[in-house]
């Protein structure tokens, strides 16, 4: 009974899990330069939930102060996901750039095409 | 009659309502979730949408290129002067409560300065890597 | 939470579909059900970044590139039994990890016990912003606040320098680009 009852309440764990599990299965497995991107981004995010889950009250409010709340739920993983929300989306706009410039001297966004033809020279 | 007019008049009757709301969450940002990222985001996804109904040149013509490659270093500058300030008048780096009379109003002034100059820098990044990217394209 | 099943399948969705418009449309509803999320977990200024900036900025970027590459289908991947194997056998390891975490939503965590007391008691004292996430963020950790604008700075400048200037022909300069 105990086992299922920490099942129950650890089910957001485990969905956040799943999450980054996939993230980093599109990162490895697929070729598209692209679609890598969207993986790792996708990663990034389960990443953030990851972090904020624990500091969740039941029955907590947002922390911003108020008379008429008394419990507040944990504002410091809220501060440190900010930055990192930021520093992903730069992260995600200079590997597009990178993606760009790549297509513009090999001709493709491929990761087999791009390695067969490096290869060859 | 083109078949995208209503988007364009309803997009024009959008824009200023856009801007407002990006300013309130800016200066609202101590009284309610907000802040200088939110804030920074919403006046270039403005931008952008305006770029992407009317064409990049109408864009630019409101939106320099020169001025928001101005703006991305500018706001960097701000915060750190802030900091540098707090450093001349005698006290640590990036200690805000000398910038005024009494510790709390020097510290709420702190946080304004630093929140404007990130909105300044969000802002002018994410609209000149949308000019970056769509002048690559021609 | 149905919110987080919903976001499970998207996730499905994503990893399975080829067409690349497709992905990045899925990728932006991606984001929005993540800011419900947070909104349910009372993370209301996270909630309000992720939507910006991943169903915002994000989407549109991708779509630029995908603009800039002209591509719009990728043909099937070959089966990957190796990776598949890794990112679950990763996946087995952090469940094992997250089973020492205490119950969700508890008061009595650790983490609410160390500094973050001080921070809510005396925020208002010290600052006079009601915003505990404003104050933190800009008063007392600003010095990561500066480290995070001068990143935004950075990555700015360095898509400035790889995407600014004339676009060459390959037939020319191969692999050879740059500003001005």
């Amino acid at each position: 009974m105990q086992h299922v009852q920490t099942l129950i309440g650890h089910y957001n764990y485990f969905i956040t899990i799943f999450l980054m599990v996939s993230g980093l299965y599109i990162v490895i497995a697929r070729g598209n330069m692209i679609k890598k991107l969207v993986g790792l981004a996708l990663f990034q995010t389960s990443v953030y939930l990851l972090y904020i889950e624990p500091g969740k009250i039941i029955g907590g409010t947002a922390p911003i102060l108020d008379p008429a709340f008394k419990v507040y739920s944990n504002p410091l993983p809220h501060v440190l996901i900010l930055t990192a929300i930021v520093v992903g989306v730069a992260t995600l706009a200079l590997g597009l750039a990178i993606v760009a410039r790549i297509h513009e001297a090999y001709g493709t966004i491929e990761e087999d095409e791009i390695f067969a033809r490096e290869a060859q020279e | 009659m083109k078949l995208d007019l209503i988007l364009r008049i309803g997009v024009k009757f959008l824009l200023p309502f856009i801007l407002l709301f990006a300013l309130y969450v800016q200066f609202h940002g101590e009284l309610g979730p907000g802040g200088g990222f939110q804030a920074g985001v919403i006046t270039a996804g403005m931008v952008i949408l305006y770029a992407i109904i009317f064409g990049v040149d109408a864009a630019k013509r409101i939106a320099p290129q020169r001025m928001v490659e101005f703006m991305v270093p500018l706001g960097v500058l701000i915060y750190a002067g802030t900091g540098v300030a707090g450093l001349l008048l005698g006290k640590n780096f990036l200690d805000y409560s000398v910038l005024a009379h009494d510790p709390p109003h020097g510290r709420e002034l702190g946080i304004f300065l630093v929140e404007l100059g990130v909105l300044i820098t969000v802002s002018g990044t994410m609209t000149a890597l949308f000019y970056a990217f769509s002048e690559r394209g021609r | 939470m149905v919110l987080l099943t919903l976001l499970a399948a998207v996730t499905i969705g994503v990893v399975r579909t080829r067409n690349l418009f497709g992905v990045v449309v899925l990728a932006g509803i991606y984001s929005f059900l993540m800011a419900s999320v947070l909104i349910v977990l009372d993370a209301v200024d996270v909630a309000m970044t992720e939507a910006a900036v991943g169903a915002g900025v994000s989407t549109v970027l991708l779509l630029a590139t995908l603009h800039l590459t002209k591509s719009m289908e990728y043909p099937k991947p070959r089966k990957a039994y190796l990776p598949l194997f890794v990112a679950i056998g990763t996946g087995a390891a952090i469940v094992w990890g997250t089973y020492s975490l205490p119950h969700f939503g508890t008061p009595d965590n650790v983490i609410h016990k160390h500094v973050v007391p001080r921070y809510l008691q005396d925020s208002i004292k010290e600052t006079m912003v009601p915003n505990v996430v404003t104050s933190v963020l800009a008063d007392y950790r600003g010095y990561d606040t500066l480290g995070e604008t001068t990143v935004i700075f950075t990555a700015g400048i360095g898509v400035l320098l790889l995407l600014k200037g004339r676009r060459r022909r390959r037939v020319d300069e191969p692999g050879e680009g740059g500003a001005t």
